[in-house]
């Protein structure tokens, strides 16, 4: 059983992908057995350019389809309407999208209208005698789960650094068209008042980075020795609660179970104590690397590497000796 | 105005959270407690009813310890509560408990008229955050999720939330549904005088037939998916731990640079 796989494209406002896209795109190209990737760029005020086009192509997308509504594709109830027409007109079998809690709010509009099976979290996706079967890491990544899909659509959401993206030497071009969609009054019901798009901050981004150095109540408010370590390993900035409540770093850099959830290949924990709260967002990282003055603070129970130590000496001194091995 | 808040009965994060043979989440362990993050539903709920006027229905779908949810929510100031007991309820995925929310939603309503139906941004047992837009849907209201700011003016409700890259406010008119992040408050902790009042306050206790909720299309049998397989991570193994000595630094420099992180 193969069928079309639709992919949701998450764009910036600038019209660039973010980066878990290539990892759904790969993993498409995969599952679909030759079927068709459908590409779905929601046209919220940015067209995709001629570039992004032939990127997502190189990616193995095999239809672009620009999604135009008549109403902000923002708002998840026209975005899930939207969806769902595409996955009528495509055929398709399956819809990834990025673990995005905007995307979350979607997925289970579509689980109610459409009776899709939907795994949200994935951290991997096969297709097992015909059927889909999504791996997930649950209770902080102390767990690792497989579920199978048993209804006829699946709607999996993929958390990033789960998918070693790839692309396709010499693949064609990708057919690109319209899906216009006309949005239920029901569906506007809600008005998207203001939004704000927050600014790049110039390193990578933090949902998705492969490195991500984080900075707790240990920093005491110092996040320059955070972000030094950041730039010489080339990693994003990243929080405990405490620091962002304290307004040391803005609230997006919150990792955790009510922030943001990572699982990247490198973790850095500076000062951060690894209270369970935070660990829920950070556990099922790849290496986990903390600095911390006590030696019973928790974190340690997850580190592979462990420094008892004062981060104000400690990192300065790592920092320093990366940037001389790198010449 | 009526509010009615969700709640959900997890087990503890602080405790060894396990998963069954038949791949569902151990829920008899004895040390369950209110989810967390529902604390700030209930807060904003009955902050709100606080700065008008109306009463906090608190209800909750689960089994026989589920009641120790609702009554933290009475005990914090809600007015009534109601329960949803059913063995077939059992092994429900989120559209399943949102169908069976749904139907006492809508029971409540026939009732006395529903305004607003609130309920906390994620379960700290799954952490899908289907449910509240899920439950939207099936009630056909409008959904402001993960609100950080909540102001109800009038029969308008107005929600500040912050998403991974951008920030929005959202607006619709009541009846609605929002979900509440632990960024919107501060939840009280209910007083001796609360408790006391808690006993005295009614908890009703519902079946699916009382909700008239078909039992095929939930528990199990309404799942869309199926756990095939659970196990627990093995411990991380091969962990260093070294005291600062004047080179731990150049120590952890070194250990990147040999598992080629750098
Ligand atoms: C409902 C709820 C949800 C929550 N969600 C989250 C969440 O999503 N994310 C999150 O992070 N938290 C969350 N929290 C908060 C969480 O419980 C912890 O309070 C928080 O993670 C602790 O942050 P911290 O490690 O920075 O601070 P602390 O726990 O105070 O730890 C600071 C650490 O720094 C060390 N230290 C101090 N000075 C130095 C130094 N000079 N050098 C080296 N080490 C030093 C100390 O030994 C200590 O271990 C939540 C809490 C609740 C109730
Ligand atoms: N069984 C339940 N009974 C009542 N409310 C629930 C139940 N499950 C989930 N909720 C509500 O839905 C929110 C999100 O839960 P979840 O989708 O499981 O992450 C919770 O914070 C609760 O407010």
């Amino acid at each position: 059983m193969t069928a079309p796989v639709l992919v949701l494209v998450d764009h910036t406002v600038d019209g660039a992908l973010r980066a878990p896209v290539a990892e759904l795109l790969t993993l498409a190209r995969d599952l679909s057995g030759g079927a068709g990737v459908h590409a779905a760029w929601p046209v919220d005020g940015v067209e995709p350019s001629a570039e992004v086009v032939a990127e997502l192509g190189a990616l193995g997308a095999t239809h672009v389809h620009r999604v135009v509504a008549d109403a902000d594709l923002h708002l998840s109830a026209v975005l899930a309407e939207a969806l769902a027409s595409l996955l009528d007109a495509t055929g398709s079998g399956l819809l990834l999208v990025v673990s995005s809690f905007e995307n979350k709010e979607a997925v289970a509009r579509l689980a109610v209208s459409t009776g899709a099976g939907v795994v949200t979290d994935a951290d991997g996706l096969a297709l097992v005698d015909g059927r889909y079967v999504a791996r997930k890491t649950v209770f902080a990544g102390t767990w690792t789960t497989a579920c199978a899909i048993t209804t006829p659509l699946a709607v999996v959401a993929l958390k990033s650094n789960s998918v070693q993206p790839s692309t396709v030497e010499g693949a064609p071009a990708p057919q690109i068209g319209e899906h216009a969609v006309a949005v239920s009054d029901k569906a506007r019901r809600v008005t998207l008042v203001e939004r704000v798009e927050r600014p790049a901050s110039g390193r990578p981004d933090l949902g998705s980075a492969s490195i991500v150095v984080v900075g707790g109540r240990g920093t005491e408010g110092d996040f320059s020795v955070v972000e030094d370590l950041a730039d010489v390993l080339g990693g994003a900035v990243g929080a405990t609660r405490v620091a962002t409540d304290e307004g040391w770093i803005g609230h997006d850099a919150q990792i955790g179970q009510t922030g943001v959830t990572i699982a990247p290949r490198l973790y850095v924990g500076l000062g951060v104590s690894g209270a369970v709260h935070h660990r829920g967002g950070m556990q099922a990282s790849g290496t986990i690397i903390a600095v911390n003055s006590d030696p019973d603070a928790p974190i340690f129970e997850i580190a592979d590497f462990g420094v008892v130590g004062d981060l104000f000496t400690v990192v300065p001194q790592a920092a320093a000796e990366i940037r001389r091995l790198k010449g | 105005m009526r509010i009615v808040v969700c709640v959900k009965h997890v087990p503890d994060i602080q405790s060894e959270r396990a998963l069954g043979p038949d791949g569902r989440v151990v829920r008899d362990g004895g040390d369950g407690t209110l989810n967390e993050l529902d604390e700030n539903a209930l807060e904003a709920a009955l902050a709100l009813v606080e700065a008008s006027e109306g009463s906090v229905t608190v209800l909750t779908v689960g089994p026989d310890d589920a009641a120790d949810a609702v009554r933290r929510g009475l005990q914090m100031g809600a007015e009534d509560a109601v329960h949803v007991l059913d063995d077939a309820i059992a092994g429900s995925d989120a559209i399943g408990t949102a169908r069976v929310l749904a139907a006492a939603i809508r029971h409540l309503d026939a009732q006395q008229h529903v305004d607003l139906v609130v309920t906390g941004m994620a379960g700290l047992d799954g952490l899908t955050s289907l449910l509240p837009t899920a439950l939207a849907e099936l009630l056909d209201l409008p959904a402001l999720p993960l609100a950080a700011e909540l102001t109800v003016d009038g029969a308008t409700v107005r929600v500040r939330r912050n998403l991974d890259h951008a920030s929005e406010v959202l607006e619709a008119t009541l009846p609605a549904l929002v979900s509440v992040t632990d960024q919107a408050n501060e939840p009280r902790y209910p007083n001796f005088k609360g408790i006391m009042a808690a006993r005295k306050k009614p908890v009703t206790t519902l079946t699916l037939a009382d909700l008239g909720v078909d039992a095929s299309r939930v528990g199990l049998s309404g799942a869309r998916t199926e756990v095939l397989e659970a196990a627990a991570r093995p411990p991380r193994d091969d962990r260093v731990l070294v005291q600062d000595t004047g080179d731990a630094g150049v120590r952890l420099a070194a250990y990147l640079v040999d598992n080629q992180l750098v």
